[in-house]
């Protein structure tokens, strides 16, 4: 009875702005098909596995080129992805996935969402859950044999947990 | 003869110095018809100021950054084709037609929307600048930026239209849980931030149009999300996703890059606010005084991420005393504000930096100052003052002696 009462005062063709939506409702395939969220606590993480042992010839195959055969990088836009121990708090610091990151499932959700650097999205979960392992065993944090999945990745301790701290600025106050 | 009129000469800039003979010849009234019509306009051949975009050689050159030469520009208005790009996996090339931004996560109901959908929406207008956090990061270290482009041109100021981010999640209904928004964009490595949602229901936008035309491929074509005074990582460009969360998913881009090492080997995380910063771009490094001792105007940038500018003062003698410049109205909030100070050369050497100060009462500080608080590791979020010498001859550098 509301929407005949407004069509009735508007002029022809005219309803209210704002009683609907514009927004089409998502088809659940389309959020499945794009969905690549990885939270820290595992959410998001798919079935797959993999370990250090086995990632050894997808790192060779699609990761060496750029990142070098020990994982050290290269210069540029190469980083290394190992290393950096203990030089967080020194003038010269290195952040690799060992030394700086946070958690474990960044790993998973950045090769997962970014590489290969020039085919993305090539790799399968086994792929990406081994390669992780690989990284991950490299910086001595899992053994070789240790198998990544969605339940035991978000497990994984990284050494540089728990040294990120939020925003403190404005930090620092003008004299004058 | 020093204020003799006629030998005042403008302030000949990087590019204008390389054209001066060409354009030194007296213009002859024309005599014949000129150029014919165009239905897309370009620049005049003479003007060359441009981008610094990565080496032709580089091993990927689809990823880097590329500066804004503010030393060449005027007002606060960066030209769509000089706004500075900085990109992880290169500019895609997307179709609108077949581009949707999904809505999703803690919502009632997942939601797409098509470009043609968002211009159905009131559209919003504002001038904001897009900074990124790392512009400025060299500024600390021994080698500091020798031109204005090098040293602050990853900051570039446009009229942003599209749609308030709320709109949209109003439509969507948010889930009380609902806390953070991880936003995605349509790029080969399809970059992620997680964005508080405090900020998407304040003034956060999906713009579709920059500076009267369709946004810029490199600034996000179709759609981008802006995020106006926040490192310009998190204003995720082509935008394809927001996923509503309760935590943040602690992407890449928020952990292992765009985060503050400290002394004590402490980082900070989501640092989004980009604070109170300025820079003289005439006369800046690499540019030099032609005409000699008399009237020259100081000119420059100032922007805060969190407001607007109220105040910027210059010193002509390394700090010691302060002069207020005037601000070039109307100042918007979180958007470039261009100040000016008439200024007579009297030839000696001149130590010249500006300091700017929003409405929330910040003033900028020294590097020093900035060093000593946050220490020489801390590679982001460097709005230290700029400071700039020029030389008894005329010229400008970055550096005290050269």
């Amino acid at each position: 009875m509301l929407l005949r009462f407004s069509l009735v005062v508007l002029a022809a063709g005219a309803l209210a702005f704002g009683q609907g939506r514009i927004g089409r409702p998502a088809p659940e395939e389309k959020i499945k098909a794009i969905n690549i969220t990885t939270m820290s606590t595992g959410a998001g993480l798919p079935e797959g596995k993999g370990t250090a042992a086995g990632g050894k010839s997808v790192y060779k195959e699609k990761c060496e080129t750029c990142h070098n055969e020990k994982l050290e990088g290269r210069t540029g836009q190469y980083p290394a992805l190992v290393g950096g121990k203990g030089s967080l708090n020194t003038s010269k610091p290195v952040r690799t996935v060992g030394s700086y990151w946070p958690y474990a499932t960044t790993v998973f959700d950045y090769i997962r969402r970014s590489m290969p650097y020039d085919q993305p999205g090539s790799l399968s979960n086994d792929e990406t859950y081994a390669l992780v392992a690989l990284i991950l065993n490299a910086n001595g944090i899992i053994g070789e044999n240790d198998e990544m999945n969605k339940d035991s990745l978000p497990k994984v301790k990284m050494p540089n947990a728990g040294n990120f701290v939020p925003d403190a600025r404005p930090d620092v106050k003008a004299k004058r | 003869m020093k204020n003799d009129p006629s030998r005042r000469k403008i302030l000949s800039m990087g590019a204008g110095l390389a054209t001066l003979t060409a354009c030194t010849s007296k213009q002859e009234a024309p005599s014949q018809v000129g150029a014919a019509l165009s239905p897309y306009g370009n620049r005049s051949p003479h003007e060359t100021a441009k981008r610094l975009p990565p080496p032709a050689d580089s091993k990927t050159p689809a990823t880097g950054g590329s500066r804004t030469p503010l030393q060449d520009s005027y007002g606060t208005i960066t030209p769509s084709s000089l706004h500075f790009e900085r990109h992880h996996a290169g500019i895609p090339d997307i179709d609108p037609a077949r581009h949707e931004l999904l809505i999703h996560g803690l919502v009632e109901q997942p939601l797409v929307y098509s470009l043609e959908d968002l211009k159905r929406f009131p559209a919003t207008t504002r001038v904001h600048f897009v900074e990124c956090s790392g512009n400025g990061g060299a500024e600390y270290t021994a080698a500091p930026g020798a031109t204005a482009q090098v040293s602050h041109g990853l900051a570039s100021c446009s009229e942003w239209t599209g749609v308030p981010v709320k709109l949209l999640l109003a439509e969507a209904k948010l889930k009380p849980e609902a806390k953070w928004v991880v936003a995605e964009g349509g790029d080969a490595c399809k970059l992620a931030r997680s964005i508080p949602l405090a900020k998407l229901m304040d003034d956060a936008m999906i713009v579709y149009a920059q500076n009267g035309e369709a946004i810029r491929p490199e600034q996000g074509y179709p759609m981008r999300l802006l995020l106006p005074g926040w490192e310009g990582n998190s204003n995720v460009k082509w935008v394809r996703r927001l996923h509503a969360t309760a935590e943040p998913a602690q992407t890449t881009h928020e952990t292992a890059y765009y985060t503050d090492l400290m002394p004590d080997g402490k980082s900070r995380q989501f640092s989004f606010e980009l604070e109170t910063k300025s820079v003289i771009t005439r006369p800046s490094g690499g540019q030099k005084l032609t005409g000699g001792q008399g009237d020259y105007e100081i000119t420059g940038l100032a922007w805060s991420g969190r407001g607007k500018i109220t105040r910027v003062e210059i010193s002509l003698d390394g700090g010691k005393t302060w002069k207020d410049a005037e601000l070039t109205q109307p100042i918007h909030a979180k958007a470039f504000t261009r100040f000016r100070m008439p200024w007579s050369w009297d030839g000696a050497a001149v130590t010249m930096q500006s300091r700017a100060s929003d409405d929330t009462g910040y003033t900028q500080v020294s590097q020093d100052e900035l060093a000593a608080a946050r220490g020489r590791n801390y590679r982001y979020h460097n709005n230290g003052i700029k400071v700039w010498y020029i030389q008894s001859d005329g010229s400008v550098s970055h550096v005290a002696q050269v």
